[in-house]
């Protein structure tokens, strides 16, 4: 029979350990990571929601793992993959609209999107600290 | 006996057979997404420090309510998409990935649900 022949082994475009890590292609793993770390925070802000919703006492608790050191950690990296995933889905815009794909542009958008998320998030923390007493 | 390529055979169907309309999906709500994430930092910042009274107060109040309602409905959507390509792009088994796929979108709407769900609560009062 013709048809049950076995499929042709047709070549494969190689993978990520052929090429050399760039940061534009490191900047593209970390885009799709921080947005499957953002999914997991979602049940984050749905307890803390839900907490706040059910009374002090609930909400009492929720707070109290937040503002410990671990919640604090868990806060922390949460704000910068949701900023650091908003820069990069800037980035995709601006390639969407057919810019910035020059090896300069390509370059500089990642380190701005990179140092951006760092700055924002560093911002969003001291105006959080110093300003509206996070610290407490 | 088909005599047409598997090229042939698999053009023009995707892989989820829709691949314009989630790519579209998927930036619409990154757009929509952009001031929303902007809004529900800030609004989560002026949140610090309080306790629960004014914390719900606040979360309460009309324009908060619905900002923290979009913010969590866009979100929501587009993590959904997201995860489905992750799925598909390292999931190969047939039945394992059909069942993530499910498990993907009933996460993201009790997720969602839930979330939503305690905004109006808390912004309906009781």
């Amino acid at each position: 029979m013709a048809g049950t022949k076995a499929p042709v082994a047709r070549p494969l475009s190689p993978h990520l350990q052929i090429y050399r890590m760039t940061l534009t292609m490191a900047m593209s793993i970390i885009h799709r990571i921080t947005g499957g770390a953002l999914y997991l925070g979602t049940l984050l802000l749905a307890w803390w929601l839900i907490a706040a919703a059910s009374g002090p006492t609930a909400f009492g608790t929720a707070q109290w793992f937040l503002s410990s050191f671990l919640g604090r950690l868990i806060l922390f990296g949460y704000t910068w993959a949701l900023l650091h995933h908003m820069l990069g889905g800037i980035r995709h815009f601006i390639w969407d609209l057919g810019y910035g794909f020059g090896p300069s542009d390509r370059e500089w958008l990642t380190r701005a999107t990179l140092i951006g998320s760092v700055g924002l998030t560093l911002l969003v923390w001291m105006v959080g600290y110093f300003g509206l007493g996070g610290g407490r | 006996m088909s005599m047409r390529t598997p090229l042939g055979r698999v053009r023009g169907l995707g892989s989820a057979k829709s691949g314009t309309e989630h790519f579209w999906q998927q930036r619409v709500t990154a757009v929509a997404l952009v001031p929303l994430t902007v809004a529900f930092v800030a609004i989560l910042v002026s949140l610090l420090g309080r306790n629960h009274a004014a914390v719900v107060q606040i979360l309460g109040s009309p324009p908060v309510a619905i900002l923290m309602v979009l913010f969590v409905l866009a979100g929501c959507w587009h993590m959904r998409l997201g995860m489905q390509v992750i799925i598909e792009d390292y999931v190969h088994g047939e039945t394992s990935k059909l069942v993530l796929l499910m498990l993907n979108t009933f996460f993201t709407v009790a997720v969602c649900l839930a979330a939503i769900f305690a905004v109006l609560k808390i912004s309906f009062g009781v």
